[in-house]
């Protein structure tokens, strides 16, 4: 399935930016996933599945659901239409095939767990429990 | 809480840009032919092949989970064809395009075809650098799969109505499916053709003529 393809990618980017980090595992990934990108559902069947035996197992998910809107040329502005694959306008008529935001299927942040924590830092996490989403990173993080 | 703000497809769209500029750079046009299983796709490349000996160069990238038998039926109309099997994976994606683009001798100017594995769900997703999907369906087909499948109908340029021969036998509305497909996609062309008696196959040409000047 190309779910699988898809978590496949998510995973592996993950991975890479936690190794180049130096964590030992990613306690969080955080996406925005637009209403057209219909990957939603079969995302927590597949995350398991493909994150089994990676940095990423057991990584809590935090979803960010972004809507459909497009852009009507006529009446110059933006407008969430009827339904998800009727591209016209509501208010209208008119064609709009100008999507403007519900396409993403992006991975916005990650949580990483370093491991031995440091004598000033919070407790580390038990198993299952779910730390709150600031986290005060243990070691310098470069700024992006 | 690192951001990184990164497509989780960027590794394939990263590899569907370099397949995008090697293209572009020997002013190749890609198609991406998608379609349900048994819509005609390798029966209208081997017509399209035929029709443009002498015209333009061709070269076709096969995709099937088995076996090479489109890359040979392909060969036999003397174009060059490579065939990439994928086991149990259900779409082409662009880093295995252009390991494919590896085998070919691309010659400048021509027109490249993509046949992606049968299958009007997965492909929608992958950009393999090409110019355009093209969306295939058969009047054997309903004629509201556009709207039952908008993935793909909107994700492509063009939808052929292919086996138009067979529209005396079947309870096809063409009009409705092409309102159906005008709705997930405003913008998309429409064509109607049978690859097989070679009605509607002129129109097809020129669509191609004219966006390989585009």
């Amino acid at each position: 399935m190309h779910e699988l393809s898809i978590a496949q990618s998510l995973i592996e980017l993950v991975s890479d930016h936690a190794a180049r980090e130096g964590a030992l595992r990613v306690r969080a990934v955080h996406l925005r996933l637009g209403e057209l990108s219909g990957f939603r559902r079969a995302l927590y069947f597949c995350f398991d599945a493909v994150s089994r035996g990676t940095s990423c197992e057991g990584a809590e998910l935090a979803i960010e659901d972004v809507p459909l809107t497009v852009h009507c040329a006529r009446c110059d502005a933006v407008k969430t239409p009827r339904a998800r694959y009727n591209f016209r306008c509501p208010t209208c008529g008119m064609p709009t095939p100008k999507v403007v935001t519900g396409r993403e299927m992006q991975i916005t942040a990650i949580e990483l767990d370093f491991g031995e924590p440091r004598p000033t830092e919070a407790p580390e996490a038990g198993a299952g429990e779910v730390l709150p989403s600031r986290v005060d990173c243990p070691v310098d993080c470069p700024a992006d | 809480m690192l951001r990184i703000e990164q497509d989780i497809l960027s590794k394939n769209d990263a590899y569907a840009a370099g397949n995008r500029a090697r293209l572009a750079d020997r002013g190749i046009l890609a198609l991406n032919l998608v379609s349900s299983p048994g819509a005609g796709k390798t029966t209208l490349l081997t017509a399209t092949v035929i029709r443009l000996r002498g015209r333009t160069p061709v070269a076709v990238i096969e995709g099937d989970q088995e076996t090479a038998n489109d890359a040979e039926r392909i060969r036999e109309t003397g174009a060059p064809a490579v065939q990439i099997n994928t086991g149990r994976g259900c779409h082409l994606d662009a880093h295995m395009v252009g390991h494919a683009l590896d085998q070919l001798d691309l010659t400048a100017g021509g027109v490249l075809f993509i046949e992606n594995v049968g299958n009007l769900v997965c492909p929608a997703a992958f950009d393999l650098g090409e110019r355009h999907k093209v969306a295939i369906l058969s009047v054997t087909e309903g004629e509201d799969k556009p709207i039952k499948y908008p993935d793909m109908f909107a994700a492509s340029g063009l939808m052929v109505l292919n086996k138009v021969d067979l529209l005396p036998y079947v309870d096809f509305d063409v009009d409705a499916c092409v309102e159906y497909a005008r709705r997930v996609n405003p913008d998309i062309e429409v064509l109607r053709l049978s690859a097989r008696t070679g009605e509607g196959m002129d129109a097809w040409i020129a669509w191609i003529a004219a966006a390989q000047g585009g």
